[in-house]
């Protein structure tokens, strides 16, 4: 079943999805299914039980940086000649910027059929750290596999999964703030920081000591 | 609209305030049986396990920036650190992604010599998991010693093929990285021929064991149908009764010119999951036997590919191996720069963990470290 067909036969039986095929240029040419989130679940579910693709191998995130496009086209002008204004075809470069977004792909295997791989795709509509842009259904109610790896895409992108049992990190601790796969994450200076006595902390170390009834403060370099 | 279920934690208590006689346990993460910085946090009714969260991370290196981050070749050598067990093995899944991408074929001694050092792993691999499992069972020592002493003949040839006994580094993009030394191929073919000893010395002694039996039959049961929604590959999921073996759904390589077969079980249990490694590895020796018989002379890798500024086409690819421990992929998008632009590694060993709290609830804590030991776990490739 090639995905022309998988494509018109979604359409057919879930309503109102939108679909697309995204054509994939490597020699492989594992062409993927782009669904649109709303109808994710529903998608999947079809996918599942009646193209039999009972087996989600493998599940993943990918950055997209906003892209800037720059294009050389030919525009008519009315320039000034020394006939007065006439009309010329000038070479004029076009800026044109795609945003960003996030992306998480499910590759589809079938156990009964032996096919695959059907990469299903969902977007986020852009990539700003916030809950309400990087929020897609999970797929772990579908494909149990889901759950660990959502997990880790969770802790590594960023994205939140709508309906998943139980969104935690996955890797990273739990008081990690950021996402490392992020393609603009910074790492830290040092992992290992931890406040020595030093400045700030000396200070408060001394407030400390210097209220009443408290000991004296220790002063290094003798006894 | 049918749904996956979650293993509900049995907190059901038979008598009012039983609760409070919860007992809530760290497992790991330095704990012998948990091969590797790995840790449960378990919660026990008695002896009994109700509720086991596995917590990962302790390893956890993000292979995947690194690899954004270096060229494709550069990232070959660290392939061999993810399942430091299976190191030929993962640079193959890595090397069959990247030709996959780019189109790149392989010349017929470097894929016989892939079939030979990938079924040599999958050998020493499940030889060591069987002398862990009964090392985790309580049969001290001797069994591991056993599983050792064949493990490092295996390992011998590799250190003479490839200079490295784990680290192997041997793949690359079309072919191999230096030829067998002389005498290699004669020196496999003995050890390839002696190995049935071994095996037919570890079924004697511990197939029908029975405190062996007693542990491990009906313990740890995985359904097919949880195997296949929860993506189980390999060995694990095949003891379940899953007719799935990537060398014969894909048939990447030459696999499809070997006859060998696929051992299935039919309980799922830990028992399962135990015999299924032997019959494994009878397979391994029989695809090995033909190999070695019909190994061509040739070049190993295309003379004129430059290892050097390789830059494969947009594109992305997914390609994937029979690991020894399940399905492993390699996920790589290209746009066309030296260095991926995204590069994702589908790990076995921790996909297979997705159960390991169904695996458990309901059994005895002792039981938990003989079914972990059972799904087979390398902690370099489950935390990345």
């Amino acid at each position: 079943m090639d995905l022309a067909s998988i494509q018109s036969e979604l359409e057919a039986s879930v309503p109102g999805c939108r679909l697309q095929v995204i054509e994939n240029p490597a020699p492989c040419a594992q062409h993927s299914l782009l669904v649109d989130a709303e109808h994710a679940v529903l998608v999947a579910t079809y996918l599942r039980d009646f193209l039999h693709f009972d087996y989600c191998s493998n599940v993943t995130g990918v950055d997209w940086l906003p892209k800037e496009l720059s294009e050389k086209i030919k525009v008519k002008k009315t320039v000034d000649g020394p006939n007065g204004p006439e009309e010329k075809e000038v070479d004029e470069v076009r800026k044109t910027s795609v945003p960003g977004y996030m992306e998480v792909v499910y590759h589809l295997f079938s156990t009964t059929d032996r096919t695959g791989p059907l990469p299903l795709r969902m977007r986020t509509p852009n990539r700003d750290l916030t809950r309400e842009s990087l929020t897609i259904p999970s797929l772990t109610p579908v494909w149990r596999s889901c759950e660990f790896q959502e997990r880790e895409v969770y802790d590594l992108f960023g994205i939140h999964f709508d309906g998943h049992p139980d969104l935690r990190r996955l890797l990273m601790w739990d008081e990690f703030t950021d996402h490392p796969m992020r393609r603009d994450y910074v790492d830290p200076d040092d992992y290992e920081y931890e406040p020595t006595a030093h400045d700030e902390v000396l200070a408060r170390l001394r407030q400390h000591y210097s209220t009443a009834g408290g000991p004296a403060f220790p002063q290094g370099g003798g006894q | 609209m049918a749904t996956v279920t979650l293993p509900t934690p049995l907190m059901t208590s038979p008598e009012p305030g039983h609760e409070e006689r919860l007992l809530e346990i760290s497992m790991g993460p330095q704990h012998p049986s948990t091969h590797g910085v790995f840790r449960m946090n378990v919660v026990l009714d008695g002896e009994r396990v109700v509720r086991l969260k596995p917590v990962f991370g302790y390893l956890h290196r993000n292979h995947e920036k690194i690899a954004e981050n270096e060229t494709y070749l550069g990232s070959m050598p660290y392939t061999d650190r993810l399942d430091y067990i299976c190191s030929l093995t993962n640079n193959w899944g890595y090397a069959l992604a990247v030709e996959k991408l780019a189109g790149i074929t392989v010349p017929e001694r470097a894929e016989y010599l892939r079939v030979i050092t990938a079924e040599l792993t999958r050998l020493l691999n499940h030889a060591a998991l069987l002398g862990f499992l009964l090392q985790d069972m309580g049969a001290s020592g001797t069994p591991l010693m056993y599983a050792f002493r064949e493990r490092e003949k295996i390992l011998d040839l590799f250190e003479s093929l490839t200079g490295a006994r784990m680290m192997c580094n041997y793949m690359r993009f079309g072919g191999c990285r230096v030829d067998t030394p002389a005498g290699w191929l004669d020196q496999a073919r003995k050890v390839v021929a002696d190995f049935p000893r071994f095996l037919d010395e570890f079924e004697k002694l511990l197939v029908t064991n029975e405190i062996l039996m007693e542990r491990t039959q009906g313990v740890g049961v995985l359904s097919r149908e949880l195997a296949i929604s929860s993506a189980i590959s390999g060995p694990m999921a095949r003891a379940s009764g899953l007719n799935y073996d990537i060398r014969k759904v894909d048939g990447y390589g030459i696999y499809p010119r070997f006859s060998f077969r696929v051992p299935l079980g039919s309980h799922g249990d830990i028992y399962d999951r135990y015999m299924i490694r032997f019959l494994e590895m009878r397979e391994s020796l029989k695809i090995l036997e033909q190999a070695l018989r019909e190994i061509p002379d040739g070049p190993i890798i295309d003379p004129k590919s430059k290892p050097r500024g390789f830059r494969p086409k947009p594109g992305e690819c997914y390609g994937r191996i029979e690991g020894p421990k399940g399905e492993l992929g390699f996920y790589l998008i290209s746009d066309g720069s030296p260095n991926p632009y995204r590069y994702r590694v589908r790990p076995p060993s921790l996909i297979n963990l997705t159960v390991l709290e169904d695996l458990c609830l309901g059994h005895n804590v002792a039981d938990v470290v003989v079914i972990l030991g059972s799904v087979d776990i390398v902690l370099g490739e489950v935390d990345r």
